[in-house]
């Protein structure tokens, strides 16, 4: 099983996001459950919401503690909320930012975890150019899927275009796959290094 | 046909396809979104003939129900927490006057303190309304299980509740079977019902009755209400035809044939609880569970045939009895009577507390080595208890437990100290 924690702000599409990566899955005909945090939820407090995916069905209905991969939505939350709590040693951490690890002062913390499964990525920026609007919930789960493999590029694209119709769509496909390419990117120059 | 749904989403449109013909509703979360979705579902036509009626509180929901399902309408609504409480009289109309109205419960703890998560005590608190009461422990399971209700109460002329557990089934999205028209046209006939307003045939449906009856009408209430015990395995074995998927009927056992240990509960919390008995399995542990999908009536016979044979039963319960303890528990206590089976009661998930599998696998360790208490309350923090209690006998005016509690473990920083 492999289990998806999603952090953001309550706008940004945090439980959509964790939505998303279920159908996802599902149309690689795996199984899939997508639930959030069931807070009381308002504009701009944090948000939490997760997905699990497996080849057998999923009976557990506890959260998520101990995530493989974690989803950061918004930076500013990094010093607000212990995102990083029950991660796995060997998990996957994707942080919506234009700095690095070290430039977010969480250098330290990386000690431990396999660097090349720790990146950020623009995302906002990526919002910016392909869909107007601040909510980097798909375009990061494109991020999502190169740095994982857990679901192709293309299912991601399937579900958004299943979730979303006419420009939303086509601008969050776009965002979804230059997040894509911006990790390939990343991970090529860690193989170099 | 497979596809990846919320669980509210997948049972409004199963609701549909059971052809609701008058649906009065009021939201309250989490029940909302099943309701919003039938109410678009009525909107745009995809469900007719349909009236769907904004009522102007639960109370109403269930009067218009009433209402409708006495003239002949298949009624349904959806209701949790407070808002369950708030049509309690109502409750107690729709079951004494026999009619056959389904209505979803998506579990909810009640205030105060104000809650908006799940537990069981809403359901709980209406236990003996005379509403038949199955509970679900997966979406598909509410899917299924929404179709046996309207047939089971049709043809008692009584009404059911389906329980589903607040946010965590009907906020979860996953894999859903959903059935098709034709199926459901085949399992669940036009209603017909066994007493109508009818200008025609004038009947009083409700006459004031003494004590000359009472009892009797009460008697029969009974009797009918346990005609579900031998109609809801009847009906699940059909339904499992109809859908090609294995009905519970009952309830349902998991590895409980040769276990020492066997612990019970109702709903979603199951799934992890049957993962913890693999994981205890694996370890050698003697364990199993059995989960009961019909409360009401409580299947008493088919209880003791399951757990006859264990040492240990340990009882999870999402609600608390206060002044007693458990609810479920004390019910299982009544079926097993005279076995020599240590009964525990555990009280866990209240007010949306998760049950995680690494608290059942301690709490069945606990068992095992005669360290549980009879009356136990899972992850209890004892020092946030103890440092209240300890305010309370230091100062009179000691103030509000909850707001104090909160400030403690720094939810709530602001206020008086």
């Amino acid at each position: 099983m492999f289990q998806i924690r999603i952090h953001g702000r309550g706008g940004q599409g945090v439980v959509t996001a964790a939505e998303l990566l279920s159908l996802a899955a599902f149309r690689e005909d795996r199984y899939a459950q997508a639930f959030p945090s069931f807070g009381s939820e308002r504009t701009g407090a944090p948000v939490v919401s997760f997905c699990r995916i497996d080849d057998h069905e999923i009976r557990t209905r506890e959260p998520v503690s101990e995530p493989d991969a974690l989803i950061v939505q918004d930076p500013t939350l990094l010093h607000q909320v212990d995102v990083f709590g029950g991660l796995r040693s060997d998990g996957y951490v994707l942080i919506n930012s234009t700095r690095s690890f070290d430039e977010l002062g969480l250098g330290e913390w990386t000690q431990g975890f396999h660097h090349e499964r720790l990146l950020t990525v623009p995302a906002w920026d990526i919002c910016r150019r392909h869909i107007g609007q601040m909510r980097p919930n798909a375009a990061l789960l494109g991020g999502l899927a190169a740095l994982t493999a857990v679901v192709s590029l293309e299912s991601v694209t399937q579900a958004i275009e299943s979730r979303f119709a006419g420009n939303l769509a086509e601008g969050n496909v776009a965002a979804a796959r230059a997040c894509f390419e911006h990790v390939i990117a990343a991970r090529q120059m860690y193989v170099d290094a | 046909m497979l596809e990846q749904l919320e669980g509210s989403r997948a049972v409004a449109r199963t609701v549909a396809l059971c052809r609701p013909e008058v649906i009065p509703a009021y939201p309250i979360s989490p029940q909302t979104h099943i309701v919003e979705a039938l109410s678009a579902m009525v909107k745009s036509g995809e469900l007719a003939p349909c009236e769907f009626v904004n009522v102007e509180s639960e109370f109403g929901a269930m009067s218009v129900a009433i209402g409708a399902s006495a003239t002949g309408a298949r009624s349904y609504t959806a209701t949790a927490s407070q808002g369950l409480l708030y049509m309690a009289e109502a409750l107690y109309n729709a079951s004494g006057l026999g009619l056959p109205i389904v209505m979803t419960v998506a579990n909810r703890a009640i205030g105060a303190p104000i809650n908006i998560w799940n537990d069981h005590s809403d359901s709980m608190s209406q236990r003996d309304s005379g509403w038949i009461q199955l509970y679900v422990e997966s979406n598909q399971e509410a899917v299924d299980t929404h179709i046996l209700a309207f047939r089971l109460a049709e043809e008692l002329s009584l009404p059911v509740m389906v329980c589903m557990d607040g946010f965590i089934l009907t906020h979860a999205y996953e894999r859903i079977d959903l059935p098709s028209a034709e199926q459901v046209d085949g399992f669940l006939p036009a209603y017909e019902p066994r007493q109508v307003l009818d200008p025609a045939e004038p009947v009083t449906i409700g006459a004031l009755v003494g004590p000359e009856a009472f009892t009797e009408v009460k008697y029969l209430a009974h009797v009918k209400q346990m005609q579900a015990l031998d109609l809801i395995p009847e009906l699940s074995r059909e339904l499992s035809g109809v859908l090609g998927r294995e009905q519970d009927g009952l309830l349902r056992r998991y590895r409980c044939e040769d276990a020492e240990t066997i612990v019970v509960a109702l709903g979603s919390v199951l799934g992890t609880i049957e993962d913890a008995v693999d994981e205890l399995r694996e370890r050698g542990v003697s364990i199993g569970a059995v989960g009961l999908k019909a409360f009401r009536p409580f299947p008493l016979e088919d209880v003791r045939a399951a757990l006859g044979h264990a040492a240990r039963v340990i009882v999870i319960e999402k609600a608390l009895a206060l002044g007693i303890g458990g609810i479920l528990s004390q019910n299982v206590r009544i079926a097993i009577a005279g076995s020599a089976a240590h009964v525990y009661t555990v009280i866990a998930g209240l007010g949306g507390r998760p049950i995680t599998a690494a608290s059942v696998c301690r709490l069945c360790e606990d068992a095992a080595a005669e360290r549980l208490q009879p009356l136990t309350f899972l992850d209890l923090n004892s020092e946030l208890v103890e440092r209240e209690l300890e305010r309370t006998r230091a100062r009179r005016r000691s103030g509000p437990h909850a707001e104090n509690m909160l400030r403690d473990i720094g939810v709530v920083a602001a206020g008086p100290v």
